[in-house]
């Protein structure tokens, strides 16, 4: 994992599942100054970070351990806001099944994009779908107030 | 991770410690599976000291329920935090799995 020059934070991590749950860590220890609080940014922006790298990882990278996938975060007063950007051509976010519905509700994958909604406040793609942005705000009415329409 | 296997009667129940996440569901999977191929059939899975499943954990814990049912068994779970209980509710996969509040409760009847 490198920490570039540009924006509050940017990382740039390999393809490996495995560090996932470390740069995630890392993140989040640099984002104690916002006023999203600890248990939402451990639930909510944990959530979220994680399944967008997992997603860029597996899907967009394909695994494939040459690609890296780059962290940029923002960290404001009232919100905190990550971009994830793999190298993979990309996907259709509009394509994901819900999960929720009783004919995918025994499928072992596709929860990852639906949490991800359900959890922040804003979800953005770019137009190939290989860059998300997350966005976390303080001001959500409860610790799980979500609903990203993206 | 890291998960603690006991027997208590004829049900096998696992601690999951830390985090259940997609860079070490793998190995949750690959325990059950070889008690199931050992004949076990009755699971629960407490998650008293687990601080996190990511969306590659809860799809793990369907894939081995739908296994462990193809085998005539039945897995249940226990001790989720408020946390982990929205995670499911979110998904609606406590519809899918019994949920139990504590270990003993899980064990309950079984």
């Amino acid at each position: 994992m490198s920490e570039l020059t540009g924006g509050d934070l940017v990382l740039e991590i390999p393809t490996d599942i495995h560090s996932i749950s470390g740069a995630v860590d890392y993140v989040l220890s640099r984002c104690s100054a916002s006023e999203v609080s600890a248990r939402k940014l451990n639930l909510n922006f944990r959530v979220g970070l994680t399944e967008a790298l997992t997603n860029a990882m597996m899907y967009g990278n394909d695994h494939d351990p040459s690609k890296s996938v780059v962290i940029e975060v923002v960290m404001g007063r009232d919100h905190v806001q990550a971009t994830v950007r793999d190298q993979g051509s990309g996907f259709d976010p509009r394509s994901v099944p819900d999960p929720t519905l009783p004919e995918n509700l025994t499928r072992s994958y596709g929860r990852g994009l639906f949490l991800m909604r359900e959890l922040l406040d804003e979800l953005w793609f770019n137009d190939c779908g290989n860059e998300v942005t997350l966005i976390l705000r303080a001001e959500s009415c409860s610790t799980f107030e979500g609903g990203a329409s993206a | 991770m890291s998960f603690q296997v006991s027997k208590v009667n004829d049900v096998t129940v696992i601690e999951v410690e830390g985090q259940l996440i997609v860079g070490n569901r793998n190995e949750l999977k690959k325990e059950v599976l070889e008690k199931i191929e050992l004949g076990e059939q009755t699971f629960v899975i407490d998650f008293a000291n687990t601080a996190y499943i990511d969306s590659s954990g809860l799809g793990v814990l369907v894939s081995l329920s739908k296994k462990i049912r193809e085998h005539g068994g039945e897995l249940r779970l226990s001790s989720l935090s408020e946390d982990l209980r929205t995670l499911f509710e979110l998904t609606k996969l406590d519809t899918l799995f019994k949920i139990a509040e504590d270990r003993e409760q899980a064990l309950e009847g079984f």
